[in-house]
C-alpha cells in the first residue's frame, strides 16, 4: 500500500506544481493588466493601450492552461485523498466551494468579455471587465490560501462522532487561521514578482535589440520599480511568515535551517550543507555562528530546538526542505539585487542603456517561477508527515488504490501535462519574442476581429517619443 | 432550520450545478464531438467562435459540481471518485486537451489540424467519460464501512458503455442545435441535418437507458412502476414524447431557437428521470444524501453564500452570452 501512497503523493506533486506555475502567473499578469488599460483610460496615451494588447494575448494562453490545470485539481483530493476528503471535507470543501463561488465564476464570466469584448462594449465596460477578472484571480488566492493554511494551522475545529473535522462553532477563526495572513501576503507578492521580472525579462529582451522600441522601453521601467520597490517588501513578509511557522510548525523551520540538535545559546546559520535524517546532522556545512538565532529570533542568543526534540518519525524529509528553501532565498536576493541595480541605472540615466543589465533582467525572467516552485515545496514538503498539520497523517489521507492504476494515471498526467503545456509555453515564448509593435492587434486569432477595431487614439500616439 | 432541509437543499443545488454544467458545457463539448464533419475554414472557425468566449465560465459548473459535492456531502465524493479513477482522469485530461486547443489552434496555424483533433478527441473522450461516470453510479457502487470496496475496473460493463455513448450523441444534438441558432448559410444548413439525425439517435438512446434502468435493481423497478407513484412518473414518457414531436416540428420549419431549447427540455427530463431513479441515494443504494451529507453548520455556511451570490453569477453569466449574441458569421457576430 505504501507504493500506491508514495504514488499518490508523487501525482499530486507533479499536476499542483504545473498548476501553480499558472496562476502564479495569472494573478499578477491580470493586475498589470488593469493597470496598463487604466492608465490608458486615464492618459489617452497609445503605449498603453499596445502593451494591454500586447500582455493579452499572452494573458488568453496562460488562463486557458490555467483552467483546464486547476480542474484537475479540484477532483484530485476525491480520486487520490478519499480519506482526507472524508475527513477534512467538511472544513476545507466549504473554503473551495467558496472560491468557485465569488472567484472561478467572476474570472470565466468577465474573461469572455475581456478578451473578446472591446469592440461590443464601451471602454469603461470593459475596462470594469478587466477589473473583475483581476479581481476574481486575488479572491481565488484568497479562499484556496486559507484553505491550505488551515491545513498548516489547524484552528477552530471539533471531531464528530464520524471522525470528521467540523468547524466548532464560528467560520471566522477557520478563514484566518494564524498563518493565513501571512501566507496570503507572501504567496501574493510572489506573484506580483514572478509577473514583473518576466515583463522585465521580455522588455529587457527587446531593448537589447532595440533601445528606442517605446513599448519595450515602457514595460521595462514599470517592472523595474515593480521589483525595486517588491522584492524587499516580499524579503520582509518571508521572515514575517517563517517566525509564524516557527511558533507553530517549529519542525519544518528547523528542517528548513538544517538545525537537528538543539542550540541552547543561539544557533548558527547554516548557508550549505548536505543535511541526513539518518545521521542526523548536516554534512560538510558552511555556517555563521548566531546568525540563525538572530533571523529567527531578532536575538543572536536566544535559544532554539532541534529536531531531535522531536519523535524520528515527525521529521519531514530534510535534505529537500533545506535545499528548496536556499533555491527560494537566493533568488529573492538576486531579484533584490537586480531591484536595486535598476535604481543605479535610473539614477544615472541608463536604465535603457545599459546591456548588462538587460541581459541580467532577461536571465532573471523565469526566477520567479522557481523561487514560487521552491517556495512551495518548502511549506508543503516541510509539512510532512501529516496532511492536516498534527492531527492526520498523510500515510492514512489517501484513496483505496491499487498501484497500478495511480502510476497509469501518473504517467499519463506526465505525457499529457508535458506534450499540451509544453505546446503552451512555446506559443508563449513565441509571443513574447515579437516585439511590442504601435498598434498591436487584438488577441489575433478570431477573424472577427481582425479588422477596423483598434483605437484610433492608439495608433496614433503609439509612435516613438512616447518614453 | 434542521439539518434534513439543508441536505435536501444541498442535494437540490449540486442537482442544479450539474444541470447547468451538462446544458452549457454540453453544446460546447458536442460542438467539438462534431467538429471533423465541419469544413476546414469558415465552417470550423465559425463553430469556434461561437463558444470561444463562454466555455471557460460553463467548464466552471463542472468545478462547481465537484467542489459543491466536496463541501456538502464529503463522503458521497470520497466514493464515487475513487470508484470511477480512470474514468475521471480521462475525463480530465479530455478536458485539458479539449480546453487548450481553443487558444492553440489559433496561435500555430501549421499545426493546426493537430489541435483539431486534440479538440475533437479531448471533447469526446470527456463526454464518454461523463456518460460512463453516470452508468457506473446507476448500477451500483460496492461500499464497505464508509469506503469504495470495489477494484479499478469496477465502472466497465456493456450499461456504463450504452450510457457514455448516449452522452456523447446526446451532446452532439445540443452541438448541432446550438450551431443552428448562431450560424448561418452552409454551415447553418449542415448543422440543421445533424441535428434531425441526432435527435433520433438521442431518442433511441434516451429509450435505451431508460428501458435498461429498472432492470439494474428492483429499487428503480419500484420508484417507477409502484402505484400511485406510477400516475406521476408515468408523465415524464409522455412529455419527452410531446418535446421530442415538437423538436422535430420545430426544426422542419425552420425555426432557429427552439430546437436547441427543446432539445435542452429532452435533457431536463432525461435528468428528472434520474432523480426520480436515484432519490433519495446519492450512491445508489448504499449512501443516501444523509449519510453522505456534511455536518449542517458547513452546509449553512456555504448556503448563504450560494444564496447570495448564484443569482449574481447566473446575471453576469448572463450578460456576457448577451453581449455576445446573434449570428456569429465569419466576419463578426452583427
Amino acid at each position: 500500500m505504501m507504493d500506491a501512497v508514495l504514488l499518490a503523493r508523487a501525482q499530486f506533486a507533479f499536476t499542483v506544481s504545473f498548476h501553480f506555475i499558472f496562476p502564479a502567473f495569472s494573478i499578477g499578469l491580470a493586475s498589470y493588466l488593469m493597470v496598463l488599460e487604466g492608465l490608458w483610460l486615464k492618459t489617452g496615451r497609445g503605449v498603453y493601450a499596445n502593451l494591454y494588447r500586447y500582455w493579452l494575448k499572452i494573458f488568453a494562453v496562460a488562463f486557458g492552461m490555467g483552467v483546464v490545470s486547476g480542474l484537475v485539481m479540484s477532483y484530485q483530493f476525491g480520486t487520490n485523498w478519499s480519506v482526507f476528503s472524508t475527513k477534512a471535507g467538511p472544513v476545507i470543501g466549504p473554503l473551495m466551494a467558496y472560491e468557485v463561488l465569488t472567484a472561478f465564476f467572476l474570472e470565466a464570466g468577465f474573461l469572455g468579455v475581456m478578451l473578446f469584448g472591446i469592440s461590443k462594449v464601451g471602454r469603461g465596460l470593459h475596462f470594469f471587465a478587466t477589473c473583475m477578472v483581476a479581481l476574481g484571480t486575488f479572491i481565488s488566492a484568497f479562499w484556496i490560501l486559507s484553505a491550505n493554511s488551515w491545513m498548516q494551522t489547524p484552528v477552530g475545529y471539533a471531531i464528530n462522532a464520524k471522525g470528521q473535522f467540523v468547524p466548532a462553532g464560528s467560520w471566522l477563526p477557520i478563514i484566518f487561521n494564524p498563518s493565513f495572513p501571512f501566507r496570503l501576503v507572501h504567496t501574493v507578492i510572489a506573484a506580483y514578482l514572478t509577473t514583473a521580472l518576466v515583463v522585465g525579462g521580455v522588455g529587457a529582451w527587446h531593448l537589447l535589440k532595440d533601445r528606442t522600441n517605446p513599448g519595450a522601453r515602457k514595460m521595462f521601467s514599470m517592472a523595474m520599480w515593480m521589483a525595486a520597490l517588491v522584492a524587499p517588501i516580499q524579503i520582509l513578509a518571508g521572515d514575517a511568515h517563517g517566525l509564524n511557522t516557527l511558533e507553530h510548525q517549529p519542525a519544518k523551520v528547523l528542517a528548513m535551517e538544517g538545525d537537528y540538535h538543539p542550540s541552547p545559546d543561539g544557533a548558527p546559520l547554516i548557508l550549505f550543507g548536505l543535511p541526513s535524517n539518518a545521521e542526523a546532522r548536516v554534512r560538510y556545512e558552511v555556517a555563521i555562528p548566531k546568525m540563525g538565532s538572530l533571523i529567527l529570533k531578532h536575538d543572536l542568543n536566544a535559544p532554539l530546538p532541534g529536531l531531535t526534540d522531536f519523535p524520528r518519525a515527525k521529521w519531514p524529509p530534510t535534505p529537500i526542505v533545506f535545499w528548496s528553501f536556499r533555491i527560494m532565498v537566493a533568488l529573492g536576493l538576486a531579484m533584490l539585487g537586480l531591484g536595486l541595480w535598476s535604481l543605479l541605472a535610473r539614477a544615472r540615466r541608463r536604465l535603457y542603456d545599459w546591456p548588462w543589465l538587460h541581459r541580467a533582467a532577461v536571465a532573471m525572467g523565469p526566477a520567479g517561477f522557481v523561487a514560487v516552485i521552491a517556495g512551495w515545496m518548502t511549506t508543503e514538503v516541510g509539512r510532512q508527515p501529516y496532511t492536516v498539520y498534527g492531527l492526520l497523517e498523510t500515510a492514512h489521507s489517501h484513496s483505496p488504490l491499487a498501484a497500478p492504476a495511480v502510476a497509469a494515471s501518473l504517467l499519463a498526467f506526465v505525457l499529457v501535462y508535458f506534450f499540451a503545456f509544453g505546446a503552451g509555453t512555446m506559443y508563449l515564448l513565441r509571443l513574447m519574442a515579437k516585439p511590442p509593435e504601435p498598434g498591436e492587434a487584438e488577441p489575433p486569432h478570431v477573424p472577427q476581429r481582425a479588422a477596423g477595431i483598434t483605437p484610433a487614439p492608439a495608433v496614433g500616439d503609439a509612435i516613438p517619443g512616447a518614453e | 432550520m434542521g439539518s434534513i432541509d439543508l441536505t435536501i437543499i444541498w442535494a437540490g443545488i449540486i442537482g442544479f450545478a450539474v444541470f447547468a454544467y451538462v446544458v452549457m458545457d454540453g453544446f460546447d463539448l458536442g460542438i467539438g464531438i462534431l467538429f471533423p464533419s465541419f469544413a476546414v475554414g469558415d465552417e470550423r472557425n465559425q463553430a469556434m467562435n461561437s463558444i470561444a468566449p463562454v466555455w471557460d465560465g460553463n467548464e466552471t459548473w463542472l468545478v462547481m459540481g465537484g467542489g459543491g459535492l466536496l463541501a456538502a456531502f464529503p463522503l458521497a465524493y470520497a466514493i464515487i471518485l475513487p470508484a470511477t479513477y480512470p474514468l475521471m482522469i480521462a475525463m480530465l485530461l479530455g478536458l485539458v486537451f479539449r480546453g487548450v486547443a481553443f487558444e492553440f489552434r489559433w496561435r500555430d496555424a501549421r499545426h493546426r489540424p493537430i489541435w483539431d483533433i486534440a479538440f475533437t478527441l479531448g471533447s469526446v473522450v470527456a463526454a464518454l467519460a461523463q456518460g460512463m461516470t453516470l452508468g457506473a453510479i446507476l448500477q451500483g457502487i460496492r461500499v464497505e464501512g464508509g469506503a469504495y470496496a470495489g477494484g479499478w475496473l469496477d465502472w466497465l460493463s456493456p450499461f456504463s458503455l450504452l450510457t457514455g455513448v448516449s452522452v456523447v450523441v446526446g451532446y452532439g444534438l445540443l452541438g448541432a442545435t446550438w450551431l443552428v441558432w448562431k450560424t448561418d448559410g452552409a454551415a447553418q444548413a449542415h448543422a440543421r441535418r445533424l441535428a434531425l439525425w441526432l435527435g433520433a439517435a438521442t431518442l433511441v438512446m434516451l429509450a435505451a437507458v431508460s428501458a435498461a434502468t429498472p432492470f439494474l435493481a428492483y429499487d428503480y423497478w419500484r420508484h417507477w412502476f409502484a402505484m400511485p407513484g406510477i400516475l406521476l412518473t408515468a408523465q415524464v414518457p409522455l412529455l419527452v414524447a410531446i418535446v421530442a414531436f415538437a423538436f422535430f416540428w420545430s426544426l422542419r420549419r425552420g425555426a432557429e431557437r427552439l430546437p436547441f431549447l427543446l432539445a435542452l427540455g429532452l435533457f431536463l427530463l432525461g435528468f428528472v428521470g434520474l432523480g426520480i431513479s436515484i432519490y433519495p441515494y446519492v450512491v445508489p443504494r448504499a449512501v443516501t444524501i444523509w449519510d453522505a451529507a456534511a455536518p449542517p453548520q458547513s452546509q449553512l455556511f456555504m448556503l448563504v453564500g450560494a444564496v447570495v451570490i448564484v443569482p449574481v453569477i447566473l446575471a453576469y453569466t448572463g450578460w456576457a452570452y448577451w453581449v455576445f449574441r446573434g449570428k456569429v458569421g465569419t466576419q463578426g457576430y452583427h
